[in-house]
């Protein structure tokens, strides 16, 4: 706030166009809530919208790591995978409350992003994108055989919520919208807490981590913790998303834990734009959207996603979002 | 049912008026309403299946036969007049695009009917979000667990056979004939051990041994290290319980390894499409079981008059097994509703209880406690060698008539009787 | 365990050599390409599964084994090169992120042309006349074909380690792995080293899906399949490293044998067990360089 009043001061010229971009960014997550309110109307259907915000989130906390850390992991879809399945195993085995049960899913991708993060953090760069793999499939085995709890191949059914209560007032979430709008209150309330950690300062030594480890280690600040923590939030909003998947869906597969929900997270972040706060969202939308919608008209929906992943890492490095925000950006 | 419909979506949307704002905007737009004027015209029959992924060819042989059914139906004069319209989706073989195209084909397309899936966490995970919703869902894949208490539903029909059933079949013709050393390959997930189960209770009125049952991880390419165990142990039969792709790796390894000449393989689904895509030399000699095959038109008039329907409608192709299911599963729920003469759910499906029909493979008929189709098993053999055109692929050796003892009890499925 | 001798162990470790070698094969082109461009090459498997086909096609024209054994690595190798220089290229010098997700949609391109232009269901590839029955090796009989794969791979590891250590382009290629930069100062055309490398690995990975035909069949999907094990097998062995590649390639080979012997329904999880305590132990592999892509 301060630093944009002396702005303002300083370079009179110009000032208009600047503050709208500033103001934006600063209620970015306002502005991205009004649109999730409006976003079912523009979609070809209500849970196609919902997978979108579910896979948006998954990508917003992937990105936390990667585009924020500079941290590239290839097992998070351990960490949304756990979240989905606790969420599904308070409900199925524990008939806890819905709300008891996404509780579950967030300490659940938590919990796991804790342990993974434990043995993987000290392994850099392309390793550490390795070793997030392989103990992620080790939690896809695990998760497999525990065939009593999770369903094994199967999957988990049987996580029917019929209806909602929120202060007293009941909802029918069988009902596609209401279905929606309880995902989008949590996805919004994400939003909001992910956009304050970014502007604190850990959100700052986050970030200066990414950018020069040594100068961030003589300044001062514990380069493993910083990344350790990063990976554990990440893994917070992970277990969310995942939490609010099985809910949705009212079954958790097991190929939710599988490398290529893994890998699925790193085409969305990079098609939209890492590093960028909507990037990981906007990829996702488009990543969904292109699938569903290609794959109504032709059986060969694949060649298309594949051409344009081709064109945008050519043509548009920055990502789709990054590719905007460049062209506006006063 | 048409009425009922439009009646519970205006009272939801009611609802969400006094919930959320924004939902106003929705419910005024007139994209929402265009929605319920459409589904006035036609009988909508949803249709996921994995068009795409390993399984292609089976999906879009099962879509195929579906528009026979579909077809058939509409030129018999519908239901008092109104046609009915296959809604095709791709499922990619995942359960959550499955669900996710299930709650499509419900809450936008409003279908009335969902037919489909080709694997067992697929149907399940179908089946979970249609008998939430009380949609009839007829499965066309094969798994024991949908019959069961905890994932059955008024509204859940299956139309495909079961591991239970089939390997049960095909045991009970290999047992006395080949010899009682039995080694299992297994793959290593729900279906698979179903398959290992369904052999094992045949087996025990033939007193057969097990010598091994080795469970191999599912899309396992490379068998090499699994089947020296086996040969030492000196088997009878083998019996190699997995689908599909794993199913052709495995066969045509065992071959290559020679284990043809010292014992004798079984499995129990042999697939036709299986057996084109991998050749006659792996699957040489293997006995397996099917819910159909085409050849058996020479002495069942439904099969003959389905296959022509099949031929003229598709370019001179005879259908798969599973392509036969899609047909089967469409046809059933709608002649329910012809019977019934209504799309009301719980009319339809007690009119479906009630069918003893003959669609395309000889007399079916509904179980009332798990809706499991009661119907005949063909015992298959494959030939060294396509006599008659290339799709003369398996000589059909024996017929199980539908018995409701070979099926898994009701008891044992968990209802109540 | 009944039936357990010492032969069957035997056997079994035989085995699991001769199913790392198809693996070595795969994971040397996947190393070369990224010890020399730094590029992971998601399409790898694509085109493994490319010289499959390229097989069959010639097969069905009339052409036998032998001839597919020298056509196969050529025409895959060219389209390896074709790729390379109108799709890599332009990427150099952007980071590892981009050529990662360029292969990585250029596979899905490449697997559904294959889909469109051959179907979506396989083809069974029969094994050459002179490579069909079982030889006893001793310890057991054992299939004729499975000893020719691993001769092959043999011959290739051979041709290659000769070409780099004993000529002049090889003496390029390592300097170039080095350090790029100082390679360029000296007057050498980097970009066209770059260009053979990239061929000479896609070729190497089309030969191997050659090889692989005859085991398994033919279907669009079996490179997706391989490119997790090899990603493994590459890690494990120290990224860029070959030597490191050969042997992690047959180490992963005998680690899923001797788990399908005592553990079969654990083969799969065994080698990315393997591969999480080798990284905890030794973050960078076998033989990769500490620091590499940090």
């Amino acid at each position: 706030m301060a630093m944009n009043e002396l702005s303002q001061t300083l370079a009179p010229a110009g000032v208009e166009q600047r503050n709208w971009f500033e103001a934006a960014k600063r209620h970015r997550a306002l502005l991205a809530s009004l649109f999730v309110l409006v976003f079912p109307l523009v979609m070809p259907f209500t849970a196609l919208a919902v997978n979108i915000l579910i896979y948006g989130l998954y990508a917003l906390g992937f990105n936390l790591l990667f585009g924020y850390l500079g941290l590239l992991s290839f097992g998070h879809a351990a960490l949304f995978g756990t979240g989905a399945y606790l969420c599904g195993i308070a409900i199925v085995h524990f008939a806890l409350p819905w709300y008891v049960a996404i509780a579950m899913g967030v300490l659940g991708g938590t919990a796991m992003a804790a342990l993974i993060g434990a043995l993987a953090i000290r392994t850099r760069g392309i390793y550490f994108a390795m070793v997030t793999m392989a103990l992620a499939q080790c939690v896809y085995y695990l998760f497999y055989q525990a065939i009593d709890w999770t369903g094994g191949e199967n999957g988990l059914r049987g996580i029917n919520v019929r209806a909602i209560d929120i202060f007293g007032m009941k909802f029918d979430f069988i009902n596609p919208l209401t279905r929606y709008y309880v995902v989008a209150g949590f996805v919004i309330l994400a939003l909001y807490v992910l956009s304050r950690i970014l502007a604190s300062p850990f959100g700052a030594v986050i970030e200066a981590v990414r950018e020069n480890e040594a100068r961030a280690r003589a300044s001062g600040y514990n380069v493993t913790l910083t990344r350790l923590i990063t990976f554990v939030l990440s893994g917070a909003f992970c277990g969310l998303a995942g939490a609010l998947a099985a809910l949705h869906l009212s079954i958790v597969p097991i190929e939710i834990m599988h490398y290529e929900t893994s890998g699925m997270v790193v085409m969305m972040s990079l098609l939209g734009g890492m590093g960028t706060f909507f990037g990981p969202f906007v990829g996702a939308a488009v990543f969904l959207l292109l699938e569903n919608l290609v794959s109504l008209w032709t059986v060969h929906w694949q060649l298309f996603v594949g051409a344009v992943f081709v064109v945008c890492v050519l043509f548009f490095p920055a990502g789709i979002w990054g590719t905007i925000l460049k062209r506006v950006r006063p | 049912m048409t009425k009922k419909i439009t009646k519970s979506g205006l009272l939801s949307r009611r609802r969400l008026l006094t919930s959320v704002g924004a939902g106003a905007v929705l419910a005024a737009s007139p994209f929402r309403i265009n929605l319920l004027q459409a589904q006035e015209a036609t009988i909508k029959v949803g249709f996921p299946v994995p068009l795409t992924g390993p399984y292609g060819t089976e999906a879009q042989d099962q879509v195929r036969a579906a528009e026979v059914a579909i077809a058939e139906f509409n030129e018999g004069g519908g239901l008092n007049g109104r046609k009915a319209e296959l809604l095709v989706r791709d499922d990619k073989l995942n359960p959550g695009e499955a669900a996710t195209r299930t709650l499509e084909l419900i809450e936008k397309e409003k279908v009335s009917f969902i037919v489909g899936s080709l694997s067992a966490a697929v149907q399940l995970a179908v089946n979970n979000v249609t008998k939430e919703r009380q949609i009839i869902f007829n499965s066309i894949s094969q798994s024991d667990t949908i019959n069961e208490a905890s994932d059955f539903s008024k509204y859940t029909f299956h139309e495909a056979l079961n591991p239970h059933l089939t390997a049960g079949a095909v045991g009970r013709y290999a047992f006395p004939k080949f010899g009682k050393k039995v080694a299992f390959l297994t793959a290593d997930y729900a279906y698979g051990h179903e398959m290992v189960r369904g052999f094992q209770e045949a087996g025990k009125a033939f007193g057969i041994e097990t010598l091994v049952d080795i469970r191999h991880p599912i899309g396992t390419t490379d068998f090499s290290a699994l089947l020296p165990r086996i040969q030492a142990l000196k088997p009878d039969i083998l019996c190699i319980s997995n689908f599909g792709r794993d199913q052709q790796i495995a066969l045509k390894q065992a071959t290559d390894f020679g284990m043809k000449k010292s014992m004798k393989i079984i499995v129990p689904i042999m697939l036709y499409t299986g057996r084109i895509a991998a050749g006659p030399q792996a699957f040489e000699g293997v006995i397996g079981g099917t819910s159909y095959y085409w050849g058996i038109e020479d002495k069942i008039a439904s099969a003959k008059a389905f296959n022509d329907r099949f031929r003229k409608m598709h370019g001179g192709k005879v259908p798969s097994d599973y392509g036969a299911l899609g047909y089967g599963g469409v046809k059933t729920l709608l002649m329910g509703a012809k019977a019934a003469n209504s799309l009301e759910a719980d009319k339809v499906i007690a009119a479906i209880e009630a069918l003893k029909y003959d669609y395309y493979k000889g007399p079916q008929y509904y179980r009332k406690c798990d809706h499991q189709s009661a119907q005949s098993v063909l015992i298959i053999e494959s030939k060294a060698s396509p006599q008659k055109g290339d799709a003369d692929v398996f000589n059909v050796v024996e017929t199980e008539a539908p018995n409701d003892a070979n099926l898994r009890s009701c008891e044992a499925l968990g209802h109540k009787v | 365990m009944p039936g357990l001798s010492f032969d069957l162990i035997a056997m079994q470790l035989f085995t699991g050599l001769a199913l790392g070698a198809i693996y070595v094969l795969f994971a040397i082109g996947l190393s070369l390409i990224f010890g020399m461009l730094t590029v992971v090459n998601f399409a790898h498997g694509a085109f493994y599964m490319v010289g499959a086909y390229v097989g069959l096609f010639l097969i069905s024209l009339g052409g036998n084994f032998w001839l597919c054994l020298v056509a196969v690595p050529l025409i895959v190798g060219i389209s390896g090169m074709i790729v390379e220089r109108f799709l890599i290229r332009p990427l150099y010098g952007r980071g590892i992120d981009y050529p990662l997700l360029l292969t990585f949609g250029l596979s899905y391109i490449m697997v559904e042309l294959i889909r469109i232009g051959f179907g979506t269901s396989g083809y069974p590839f029969d094994t050459p006349d002179l490579l069909q029955g079982a030889v006893n090796i001793g310890i057991g009989y054992f299939p004729l074909y499975r000893l020719f794969v691993i001769g092959a791979a043999a011959v290739v590891l051979l041709g290659l380690w000769l070409f780099l250590e004993r000529t002049s382009f090889g003496l390029i290629i390592r300097a170039g792995a080095r350090d790029p930069q100082i390679v360029r100062v000296l007057g050498v055309d980097v970009a066209r080293v770059w260009l053979y490398v990239f061929g000479i690995g896609t070729a190497i990975a089309g030969l191997a899906g050659l090889l692989a035909a005859p085991l398994q069949g033919v279907i669009p999907e079996m490179g997706a399949n391989i490119l997790a094990e090899a990603f493994v097998v590459t890690v494990v062995g120290g990224m860029g490293s070959i030597g490191g590649a050969v042997i992690a390639g047959l180490l992963v080979g005998v680690v899923i044998s001797m788990t399908s012997l005592f553990a079969p329904e654990m083969a799969k999880v065994s080698i990315f067990a393997l591969m999480a305590i080798v990284l905890l132990i030794r973050p960078q592999g076998f033989f990769g360089r500490a620091g590499l892509m940090s």
